[in-house]
């Protein structure tokens, strides 16, 4: 019986969609003969797609419920079920079948050759690929720097940040008008940019300090183009729309470089810079004020309670997130060598935000995982260009219904207990060792 | 310990606090007893710094402290289980009751008060990698409250701590809050609309009516109050 109600609920659904769309997909007036073309055999095909469409989404989701519930009996049932393990990832299932866990993963006979291979592979790429491989992967760990920069302030803080690229804006015209009207170069530029970067995003962060959610987003998106207007309309100063021109790549001890060879040099640059960041950015979460910045964004008041300074953890989210995107925006720049306000629109603010949802929030290898593919993927599915805001937004759309967490979800640390500890209550659970590695 | 004098706090142009003045002497329990909307809960807020007071003036151990911000307060040894089990529902058990040791750096203490409070709630440590948001109404309230207790709080100001919970698990809650008074010798400040059972374990209680106290006694004598017994007691 409930199939045959799904079934017909999918095909009323199909024939909504038939009339929905029957003007743009039917009807096509030929203006060249003054007829109207009817293309009835569009209908059809939109009316099949949707219903398919419409009954496989249903039924995924009800899979989707029916593990939920089934998860939750057990849970329920032993007490000593850790809840991070009840729930195999889709990873975990893939290695399962493999034969492995996860923990195989982290033993060091398999952890540090795939590690070799990976670095292997990431060092060789610049050498054996065409230039044009190497510029997009420079692009892709511009943006990865940036995604995990913004991760700071949204993953760990909780606070939906909409003007990131002004951040971003602010490192790249940092460099490149330094380098226009001083000649300063990239490395004297790059630690400057970050700081110009971090004073901004002080100065964003103290009107918005009592803000929170929505309204938080607002002033965020707002700040995005305030910024971005002020670089249009400042045109004395930064060039206004036309932009910053020849900007100078990274020097190399004043050593003269080809073309193929600064793009290297850069994707180098580029690649040190992002083993920094996750360096940095990981250190940050284990660390106290990264705490402070967990505690705040999951409950306000019970943060204050146990005397977090929010105004002081909130200031310290939006500089550190903002010194990531400033770096960033060095690197684009001397990437580039060129900039203009093009660069830096809404859009790549939302760019970056998409990475860190798609990705998973908090996760630094989701992170890296979401920024690589939304840079990568249309790169190389050009084919597809037209289609790429549809096919984008219809990945978002199944993301959030299907794998509400990320790609690559954030795992709750799992404590292992001292043995001492362990003589005491035989049902404690171990949390197999799950966190991440120190 | 802690005084109150004059205390009027605002949520806007809304009044909230009309004035009042109160103390709380060491190792005391105390509790402030009133119906819903009397100020019980801003009160607490106010002590903490969370919503500081407009006028007024709150002093512990003789000095003041209403314009310090809201962790200098709980680094001076006052903190709050804020109502409605505030509880960090993302971080396990363990993370939680790390957060409650924030300001603290004496890591010897902080393992044994962490054995203490899994000696006061056992099931806690059950639950040690489990996600706060996961536990139970109960086991949060459990979790709240050793939470504070991890701040090795010299006052603790304790905000409804039987809200929504069952009877049994509500004595149960009210017996551990007078055996850390006992044991640890900890000053309770607690607010509560159940006023029998807080009372029951109270050496001393205020009556707060529309942001004013009405009525201060011994907390047996409250529980004979005739106009007490008729408007909190339900008898």
């Amino acid at each position: 019986m409930e199939v045959l109600k799904e079934l017909r609920k999918s095909l009323l659904l199909a024939l909504w969609f038939v009339v929905l769309t029957f003007p743009i997909m039917v009807i096509r007036v030929n203006t060249i003969t003054d007829t109207i073309e009817w293309r009835w055999e569009r209908a059809i095909l939109m009316a099949v797609g949707s219903f398919v469409g419409s009954f496989l989404w249903k039924f995924l989701l009800a899979r989707q419920e029916a593990r939920k519930s089934r998860q939750t009996a057990k849970g329920s049932s032993e007490a000593s079920d850790d809840g991070a393990s009840a729930q195999k990832s889709l990873t975990e299932r893939l290695l399962a079948r493999l034969g492995w866990t996860r923990d195989t993963l982290r033993e060091k006979k398999v952890a540090i050759p795939a590690l070799a291979i990976l670095g292997a592979i990431v060092i060789v790429f610049p050498f054996v690929t065409s230039i044009y491989q190497s510029n997009i992967m420079i692009s892709a760990l511009i943006y990865v720097i940036l995604a995990l920069g913004l991760n700071v302030v949204l993953g760990l803080g909780n606070m939906l940040h909409l003007g990131f690229a002004a951040f971003y804006a602010i490192g790249a015209y940092t460099y490149g008008l330094l380098n226009h009207y001083f000649g300063v170069g990239f490395w004297i530029a790059l630690p400057l940019g970050a700081a110009a970067s971090a004073i901004a995003g002080i100065l964003l962060a103290i009107p918005v300090l009592r803000l929170r959610g929505d309204y938080l987003a607002i002033v965020t998106l707002a700040f995005g183009e305030i910024i971005r207007l002020l670089l249009v309309n400042l045109s004395g100063i930064t060039m206004g729309p036309s932009g910053v021109k020849s900007i100078s790549r990274p020097g190399l001890f004043g050593l003269d470089l080809s073309y193929t060879q600064a793009i290297t040099y850069t994707y180098f640059i580029c690649l040190a810079l992002v083993i920094f960041t996750v360096f940095i950015v990981h250190r940050l979460e284990n660390s106290r004020i990264g705490r402070q910045l967990v505690a705040m964004g999951e409950d306000d008041i019970a943060a204050r309670a146990m005397g977090v300074n929010t105004s002081r953890a909130k200031l310290t989210a939006f500089a550190l997130g903002a010194v990531w995107a400033g770096i960033a925006g060095v690197l684009f720049a001397a990437k580039t060598t060129f900039i203009n306000p093009d660069s830096f629109k809404v859009w790549d603010s939302v760019l970056i935000l998409c990475m860190v949802v798609l990705g998973g929030m908090a996760s630094i290898p989701g992170v890296i995982a979401g920024a690589l593919i939304l840079i990568l993927l249309p790169e190389y599915l050009r084919v597809f260009s037209d289609y790429r805001l549809l096919i984008f937004g219809a990945v978002l759309v199944i993301m959030m219904v299907f794998r509400p967490g990320g790609m690559i979800p954030k795992r709750r640390k799992a404590y292992k207990l001292r043995p001492e500890e362990l003589q005491g209550s035989a049902a404690v659970p171990v949390g197999g060792g799950e966190g991440d590695a120190p | 310990m802690l005084r109150l004098e004059g205390i009027k706090t605002f949520y806007g142009n809304i009044q909230a606090i009309k004035g009042i003045s109160l103390e709380v002497n060491e190792g005391e329990v105390v509790c402030l007893i009133g119906a819903n909307g009397a100020g019980k809960s801003t009160t607490l807020m106010s002590i903490s710094a969370i919503v500081p007071p407009r006028e007024g003036e709150i002093y512990f151990n003789d000095e003041p402290i209403s314009r310090l911000a809201p962790d200098e307060i709980v680094k001076m040894g006052i903190v709050q289980v804020p109502e409605g089990r505030h509880i960090f529902p993302g971080l396990t058990v363990q993370e939680n009751l790390d957060m409650g040791a924030l300001l603290r750096r004496d890591k010897e203490a902080i393992g044994k008060d962490l054995d203490y409070v899994f000696e006061l709630f056992p099931i806690l440590k059950d639950r040690k990698s489990q996600a706060g948001g996961t536990l139970s109404g109960g086991e949060q309230q459990m979790l709240a409250i050793s939470r504070a207790l991890m701040a090795s709080p010299k006052l603790l100001l304790m905000d409804e701590p039987s809200l929504g919970l069952a009877p049994l698990l509500v004595q149960q809650i009210f017996e551990i809050i007078r055996k850390v008074n006992t044991e640890s010798g900890t000053t309770i400040f607690l607010v509560e609309q159940n006023a029998n059972l807080a009372l029951k374990i109270a050496d001393r209680g205020y009556v707060m009516e529309t942001g004013r106290i009405t009525l201060t006694d011994t907390a047996a004598n409250l529980l004979e109050n005739e106009d007490v017994r008729r408007a909190y007691l339900g008898v």
